[in-house]
């Protein structure tokens, strides 16, 4: 297998949390190594961006074990949301937690398409603009492990092919691993690793490849391919009711 | 030309400038005014422990303010009260306790307006010395976590994420709020203390655009706001630390006034 010796860079094994006895996420286990890309796929509140963040430490007192290798993370956030009372430039925003020269800035918003913005206050970007600057800012210092919730939300259709080819870019050219919250079934197909199925817990995971080949997810492909939730064909030995709860088949 | 104790005070409000500056600046960005405020009320404990146990005044108060500080987020955890009303209720009982010792402490003449609106002329070389000394000690630590403690500003899963230690960083940053006020209690008091961090901080954010801006321009307020109020209080023979808080008042109101940009002026 091509993979067999490169570099682990993250590791979570039957992670999990509960927040006042309600579990959010349980039993989630899976590799990040260099060079791939890992995609959580799954429906609102299924736990994806929790995962992302028991991964990356941001949630304390989790479940089971995460292992990092690496400490060149980049992050970008499902959701987040700047102060007006913070004066803050993009180039402020930039360096915020890695020292990076100018060339280095400029370099990063130029692959995003956003250098021009290089001197505007954060306050006054659009949503797709701002993205872009949040991706940048992730991919400046050249990370080796970069974790991307939701990364194009807000950018145009143009923009958004535009950045997961650089997605795929970043991770051959710097051969970073990637672990990548989408909605997008073809970049999940195309350019996957791995895909992990998340509603609660793992419902399924695999190669794409293999999953594409199904005679019903090839139907879904075409017709469907906006609902995330059908691009797999997988048996369920469970059901979830409202709040998430798994109620396994007999 | 001028008197000591004038001198004295002068570099003593300097101090104070160059401290509560760049701090009043994450006050306001983290929103913290509040709570600054809740440690300088509690300092009125801390005095009165000081006289008490005969132990010197910034070293209580600095013990005082950083024990309510644990105490407030011990609450955070176990209650299930908002931020502001567990701040308001340890501001007013800490600062009630303080009253309520100071007046069995009726052996001891005690200056409560002094306490509460500070005495910057009444400053002597050991309180200059706390001042400079503590006052560097306190932005050198500023300077070594600034960028940990910036980007927890910003956005806290950020910082965590990508190895920032925002926790460890904040905790940090309590401690020094609370050296803050322990130092300058006696200059500008209580009640003023919290004053001093914000306004010219609050100017500065009115005609800055990025952070480093924001703390140069809050630092100049400050000085401005000292020197003004200084010179004023000598002049007019006013209370000196409000003169130095209405300077800095002045100084905000001036920041609102939006200036007409030159090639607008021309037409």
């Amino acid at each position: 297998m091509k993979n067999e010796n490169k570099k682990t860079l993250l590791q979570v094994e039957k992670a999990g949390l509960s927040i006042n006895s309600k579990i959010l996420v349980e039993g989630v286990s899976f590799e990040v190594r260099e060079g791939e890309i890992v995609t959580l796929i799954g429906p609102n509140g299924s736990g994806k961006s929790t995962t992302a963040k028991i991964a990356l430490g941001i949630h304390k007192n989790i479940m089971g074990n995460v292992k990092k290798f690496t400490n060149k993370i980049g992050y970008v956030p499902q959701k987040i949301s700047i102060d007006w009372t913070l004066p803050i430039r993009v180039i402020d925003f930039m360096f915020l937690t890695k020292d990076l020269n100018n060339e280095q800035i400029s370099d990063a918003l130029n692959l995003t398409g956003v250098e021009h913005l290089k001197q505007k206050s954060l306050s006054n970007l659009s949503g797709g603009e701002f993205q872009r600057v949040l991706i940048a800012r992730a991919i400046a210092k050249k990370p080796e492990l970069l974790v991307l919730d939701e990364p194009v939300q807000g950018v145009d259709f143009k923009g958004e092919v535009a950045i997961y080819e650089l997605i795929k870019k970043i991770s051959e050219d710097l051969s970073c691993g990637i672990l990548l919250i989408s909605h997008d079934l073809h970049m999940v197909m195309s350019a996957t690793d791995h895909v992990i199925c998340l509603n609660g817990h793992v419902c399924c995971s695999g190669k794409p490849h293999i999953v594409a080949q199904d005679e019903k997810y090839k139907e879904l492909f075409g017709d469907r391919a906006s609902k995330v939730l059908t691009l797999y064909e997988h048996k369920h030995d469970h059901t979830h009711s409202q709040d998430g709860t798994i109620n396994r088949k007999q | 030309m001028f008197d000591d104790f004038f001198i004295r005070a002068l570099f003593a409000g300097i101090g104070i400038a160059l401290i509560t500056g760049p701090f009043g600046c994450f006050i306001i960005w983290r929103r913290f005014s509040f709570f600054a405020g809740t440690l300088a009320h509690s300092a009125l404990l801390g005095v009165t422990m000081a006289v008490f146990f005969d132990i010197n005044i910034a070293f209580a108060v600095f013990l005082i303010s950083a024990a309510l500080a644990i105490i407030l987020l011990k609450l955070q955890k176990k209650t299930k009260l908002p931020n502001d009303a567990l701040l308001g209720l340890l501001a007013h009982a800490s600062l009630a306790v303080g009253f309520v010792i100071l007046g069995f402490l009726t052996s001891i003449r005690f200056d409560v307006m002094g306490l509460l609106f500070g005495d910057i002329l009444a400053v002597n070389e050991i309180d200059l010395m706390f001042i400079w000394i503590g006052g560097a000690l306190i932005l050198l630590v500023l300077k070594l976590i600034w960028k940990p403690l910036f980007a927890s500003t910003v956005n806290y899963d950020l910082a965590e994420a990508e190895g920032m230690k925002p926790d460890k960083i904040n905790a940090i940053f309590t401690i020094l709020m609370a050296a803050i006020i322990a130092i300058s209690i006696k200059i500008v008091g209580l009640l003023l203390i919290t004053g001093m961090l914000i306004i010219p901080a609050a100017m500065a954010r009115n005609i800055s655009n990025n952070p480093q801006q924001m703390v140069v321009l809050s630092i100049v307020g400050g000085l401005l706001s000292v020197m003004i109020g200084l010179f004023s209080s000598l002049e007019f023979n006013t209370p000196s630390g409000p003169s130095i808080i209405t300077a800095a008042l002045i100084l905000f109101c001036f920041s609102l006034i939006k200036f007409k940009k030159y090639s607008e002026l021309k037409k």
